[in-house]
Formats: C-alpha cells, sequence, structure tokens
C-alpha cells in the first residue's frame, strides 16, 4: 500500500508540473498583459517599461522557470498587478470559503447518491426509480447559474428562509451547496445505480444470500463496497470540476471564494493572481485524484496489489 | 426408511415471467434426498438442475423467477411456507451451496477470513474475532495450507481450487444438513476436481451430510452418487440408482447420454462404436411441445409421443421412467410415484 501510494505521489507531482508548464504558456499567448492593464494611450516607452518592471521582456522559459522555482522553494505566486499585494494572500483569503463549498458539496451529493441510487437499483423501475430518475435529469438539465438564482427567490426571497447571498454563518452555506452539489449528483446516483445494478448479478452477491446473510448487509457490505469503487475514483475527478463550478455558484451567490477572485482576475488581466489560481485549483484537483485513487485501493484489494 | 429423508420436493414448478413469454424452467419436479447420501441431477445446460436447486434455497431472482407451485420439505418442515427471516436461518446452517465458479463466487473486496467467519457471526452470533478462530479451524478442514496466515487473505490470492476450498469451507461451517453442489468442479483442472470430489465426500461421511450434487459430468456421477435424477426441459425424466444407470438406463434420453461418452481406449479396439450425439438441442421452454418433450430428439419416437406427455413409469421401487416406451414394463398396480427412493439408508 505505501508503495502505491509513494507511485502515484510521483505520478501526481509530474502532472501538477504539466499543467502548470501549459497553463503558464496558455495565459501568456492567448493575453497581452501590457495591453490589458496599461491605459489606452499609452506608448511603446510606457510598454516596454512596464515590462522590463515585472520581467516580462525576458523569454518565457525563463519566465516559467523563474516563477515556478519561487512557486516551489518559497510558496511565492509573485505580486498582484493590480491590488499590489501577493498574490499568495489574496488566495489563502479566498481558499477556505472554496474549499468548504465544494466539500459540502461533495459530502451533500454523495449521501444523497448512494441512497437514492440504491434505492433505484433495488426499485428498478418502481415509481421511486422513475421519479428519482426524472428529479435528476431535471437538475441535470438545468444551468448552475439558474438553479442557484431560482433556490435564492424562493427560498431567500419569498420565503425568506435562508440568506440570500454572503458567507457569514453556516446558514449562508446551505443554497450554494445545494446548487454546487446539483451539479454533481446526477452522475453520482447513476453510477451508483448502475454500479448497484451490476454488482447485485454477481455471483458473489448470491454466495451471500447463500449463507444466510440478512438483505441489507447483502446491499451495504457486499454490495455497495464493490459499487462504490467508481464512485470514489469520479469523486476524484469531479473534485477538479466542483471547483470549476464554483466559480459560477460563488458569482451567484457573491461567495467570497476562490471563483470569484477568478472571474475578478481574469477580467481586469491580473496575470499573477489567475496563474496562482490555475496552480491552486489544479493542485486541489489532483490531490483529490491521488485520493481518489488511494481510497479506491483501500476499497479494492485488487488495485492495492498490483 | 422414510425417517432419513432430508429433502423432499414434489411437484416443484419454476417459472420466469420474461417479455418473450413465461419459461417453464422448472416444471413438475419430484425428488427427495436421503441421510449422509448424495443425490446427482443429470442434465444437459437449461434442463433446469440450477434452478431446481435455486429454488429450494428460495433463491431464485424475483422477477423475473418465481415458484408457481409445489412442495419443498426439508426436515419436516415445508420451506415454501417459511417466511423470510425464517429461510435466512435455514441458509447456510441447514442447507448451504457452492457454486459452479468459485473465481467469481467469492467477494473480491472482503477477506476470505471474514467471508467465512461471517456465517459463524449470522448462524452461531459469534463476535467476529471467535468467528475468525472459527474460520481459520474450518479453513484447515479443508485443506488450506498455514490457514490462520490466510484469513487476511483476498479472493484474487488464491487459486480456482483454493478457493473452492473456501466455498466448501463456508458451506459446512454449520455441519448443513445438505450441501447442494451445483457443478461444483466444472470450472476447474481435472486434477483439481478429483481433489475437490474427494474432499465433498469425505466431509460427507464426517457430517453425515445429504449432497445433492448437480452436474453434466457422467463421470462426476459415477464417482459420487447413489441415487440420480435425470433431468430433461424442466423435468425429472428418469430416476434411478446409480448401478441402474449404467446397466438399464430406460429413458432414451439417458441412454443417449450414456452413448455420448468417450471410452478410454476405443480408438484402438476393434469394431469400435463410434461417439454418438444427441441430435437437436433442448426444446424452447416458452412453447413445449403437448407430448413429451424429448420426442423431436428421440430415436424412437412414436406417434403417442407427440400428442401425450407419458407420466412417470414406475420400473421398480427405485427406478422411474417418464416414457410410453416403460409403459408396458411399468408395474401394473403401481401408480406413478412422485418422489426417488433409496435403495438402502
Amino acid at each position: 500500500m505505501r508503495t502505491y501510494i509513494v507511485h502515484k505521489l510521483l505520478h501526481a507531482i509530474g502532472v501538477a508540473l504539466v499543467v502548470s508548464f501549459v497553463s503558464f504558456f496558455l495565459l501568456f499567448y492567448t493575453a497581452d498583459p501590457a495591453s490589458t492593464l496599461l491605459p489606452e494611450n499609452a506608448d511603446d516607452q510606457d510598454i516596454a517599461r512596464f515590462e522590463e518592471q515585472y520581467g516580462l521582456n525576458r523569454p518565457l522559459i525563463v519566465q516559467y522557470g523563474d516563477y515556478m522555482g519561487r512557486v516551489i522553494f518559497a510558496g511565492d505566486f509573485g505580486v498582484s498587478w493590480v491590488a499590489k499585494v501577493p498574490a499568495g494572500d489574496l488566495i489563502a483569503a479566498s481558499l477556505w470559503p472554496t474549499l468548504k463549498l465544494a466539500i459540502a458539496a461533495q459530502i451533500l451529493a454523495t449521501l444523497l447518491a448512494i441512497p437514492l441510487g440504491i434505492i433505484s437499483a433495488v426499485k428498478r423501475y418502481s415509481i421511486v426509480d422513475n421519479l428519482t430518475i426524472l428529479v435528476v435529469l431535471v437538475g441535470q438539465a438545468m444551468p448552475l447559474f439558474w438553479l442557484g438564482i431560482v433556490l435564492i427567490v424562493i427560498f431567500g426571497v419569498w420565503l425568506k428562509w435562508l440568506p440570500a447571498s454572503g458567507s457569514e454563518t453556516w446558514l449562508h452555506l446551505i443554497l450554494p451547496a445545494i446548487t454546487l452539489a446539483s451539479f454533481i449528483l446526477p452522475l453520482n446516483m447513476r453510477l451508483v445505480r448502475s454500479g448497484m445494478l451490476e454488482v447485485l448479478s454477481q455471483d458473489y452477491i448470491r454466495t451471500a444470500r447463500s449463507k444466510g446473510v440478512e438483505e441489507q448487509s447483502v446491499l451495504m457490505r457486499h454490495a455497495l463496497r464493490n459499487a462504490a469503487i467508481p464512485l470514489v475514483t469520479v469523486s476524484g475527478i469531479q473534485f477538479g470540476a466542483l471547483l470549476g463550478g464554483a466559480v459560477v455558484t460563488e458569482t451567484v451567490f457573491s461567495w467570497p471564494g476562490l471563483g470569484r477572485l477568478a472571474v475578478e482576475s481574469i477580467q481586469v488581466g491580473d496575470f499573477p493572481v489567475v496563474q496562482a489560481i490555475v496552480i491552486i485549483f489544479s493542485g486541489f484537483t489532483i490531490l483529490a485524484n491521488l485520493a481518489a485513487d488511494v481510497g479506491a485501493a483501500w476499497i479494492d484489494p485488487r488495485i492495492r496489489f498490483e | 426408511m422414510t425417517d432419513d429423508v432430508v429433502l423432499s420436493v414434489s411437484g416443484l414448478r419454476t417459472h420466469f415471467f420474461t417479455p418473450a413469454g413465461v419459461v417453464k424452467a422448472v416444471d413438475g419436479v419430484n425428488l427427495e434426498i436421503h441421510k449422509g447420501r448424495t443425490l446427482g441431477v443429470l442434465g444437459e445446460s437449461g434442463s433446469g438442475k440450477s434452478v431446481t436447486a435455486l429454488s429450494v434455497m428460495r433463491l431464485v431472482a424475483d422477477p423475473p423467477g418465481r415458484i408457481v407451485d409445489g412442495e419443498i420439505r426439508f426436515d419436516g418442515r415445508d420451506l415454501m411456507k417459511l417466511s423470510d427471516n425464517e429461510m435466512r436461518d435455514v441458509r447456510g446452517a441447514d442447507i448451504s451451496m457452492i457454486f459452479q465458479e468459485p473465481m467469481t463466487s467469492l467477494n473480491p473486496v472482503l477477506t476470505v477470513g471474514d467471508q467465512v467467519a461471517e456465517v459463524f457471526m449470522i448462524h452461531q452470533g459469534k463476535s467476529r474475532d471467535e468467528a475468525l478462530d472459527a474460520a481459520a479451524e474450518m479453513l484447515d478442514q479443508v485443506g488450506i495450507p498455514s490457514a490462520k496466515s490466510r484469513l487476511g487473505d483476498y479472493p484474487h490470492q488464491f487459486s480456482g481450487g483454493m478457493r473452492q476450498r473456501v466455498m466448501i469451507a463456508m458451506a459446512i461451517a454449520c455441519r448443513s444438513k445438505l450441501l447442494i453442489a451445483d457443478e461444483p468442479t466444472t470450472a476447474l483442472d481435472v486434477t483439481i476436481q478429483a481433489q475437490i470430489l474427494d474432499l465433498i465426500l469425505s466431509l460427507q461421511e464426517e457430517l453425515d451430510m445429504a449432497v445433492m450434487l448437480i452436474t453434466h459430468d457422467l463421470g462426476v456421477i459415477a464417482e459420487t452418487s447413489d441415487e440420480v435424477v435425470v433431468m430433461y426441459a424442466g423435468e425429472v425424466v428418469e430416476y434411478l440408482q446409480i448401478d441402474d444407470l449404467f446397466e438399464n438406463a430406460q429413458h432414451p434420453y439417458t441412454q443417449g447420454l450414456l452413448r455420448s461418452i468417450p471410452r478410454l481406449g476405443d480408438k484402438f479396439t476393434k469394431g469400435k462404436q463410434p461417439l454418438q450425439e444427441i441430435p437437436g438441442s433442448v426444446p424452447n421452454l416458452i412453447r413445449l411441445p403437448p407430448g413429451c418433450p424429448f420426442a423431436p430428439r428421440c430415436p424412437h419416437a412414436m406417434p403417442k409421443c407427440e400428442q401425450a406427455r407419458p407420466p412417470m413409469f414406475a420400473l421398480g421401487p427405485t427406478h422411474g421412467s417418464k416414457c410410453w416406451l416403460s409403459e408396458k414394463d411399468a408395474a401394473a398396480d403401481a401408480e406413478p410415484t412422485p418422489a426417488v427412493s433409496a435403495g438402502t439408508g
């Protein structure tokens, strides 16, 4: 198991470096910082001075090496061109709200997906199954920002049960978390449903029943562990998508997270902040994948002993 | 003699309700199994052997399957009348089952120790530690080397033969009165097959267990069984003692099965007989012909066979055949008996 984790960790570091490299070059080739940040009437001299000041006149590969060196060895993500404070500080302030939102959404989606998926699988083609699939499909077809607005109107404005925006209390977390969870719930539920359907027809389930195992234990102990393996793997991949979804959700709910910071920074062309957010997002995505790999190996000994 | 009947099945009908129609997988099966003896259930794939076994365990998947009629008496109780909870207590404790595919019959994500221990925890209320100790003993008894150290291993770390031993360990853990073995050696290498059959037989003797051995392999039947029922298209078409099987089989289907065994050395013997096959295949179980289901493939088919289904003709106290050819030989006063009788016991 330890060798497996070390192997996966090395792999993850490799992926992180490739992501940072690609994103760095993409960012600098798709936009010109000087023309975004300087006033329209800036002349060539102004641009040259600006580029000199931020080292933008050096070859990109040198800039990349310099940047990554400082990121890795000093945790220094550079200084925001707009706010004039370290990009790392801006991110540190927004990271926790985003993680809180993403984790809450992930937990909510998983807690709903597992029972719904099991019920749907066990009572296949029943009213419960059809209803669940219908609700889930509607949820899946609804754009995040629209669902967010609908929830705000219903629960924040009409019923006044929950705060419509902001992040001061845990109550503020509920609507954004539901919105973001609805983004991954449909897929997760279907994964559990199809996983359970497949597993329940396996020989070892028949064996368990032939031993006199109670149906509940057949489902939870014998079937779910096997059916959960794809869910765990996909949840790891989803975490990245969840951070992406957070961009929209945070904007709708004025949630002070990385997603909102990313949108604002892109709009004003604050490259150091955008680059830092990309690195942080990819870092968490890779970590989540790593956690999923380890989780899957923990459940499935066949992966562990490969 | 009837005192030691462990299992008696009569008039069992298990049908599958599919979009294409009702598949009569088991359609009026009668059989009896006696204490300490082995009943061989012989037949081609699709003859209803496995569904009969699953029906006895009441493990037929519903939907689409359902036991629509019949009585399954085990140890004096009608299993059909038990509640789901009562039936669960029977499974694994009084009747246990091993399956054809040892590679897929064990749960890949649970340790072998836990899977065997589970039986003790369910049926004997043992704690996990006690159950694991008991599991180690069972694994030792079925011949798994250094059993105790292998409790924490997973099924994929065992070979096919070893996994079948684990299955057997689970099956005999509570000293079941009846072991149903559904093609227990079909998926194994020939050398391992013999070991597994020997293991089952020696445990049977030790525990005085009744065994229902389902197979399509006449060699396996010959080595293990005391009584034999031959199944065809969801029915028992002939029941007889093992000695009668090779000398005195009456049903043309049974005779056909016997003629289709290759004999070692035939190739070099003068006047050798070519290996014979039974032409055709098992009929569609949704639309069975009104007459004998075997008639379309039968070399002796008469006009009568197409029109009326033959009843079971008793040819002796322990022998019966569902074939019109046996009508003239049937004891005049003998009503068609519903069940297999044991010769001795």
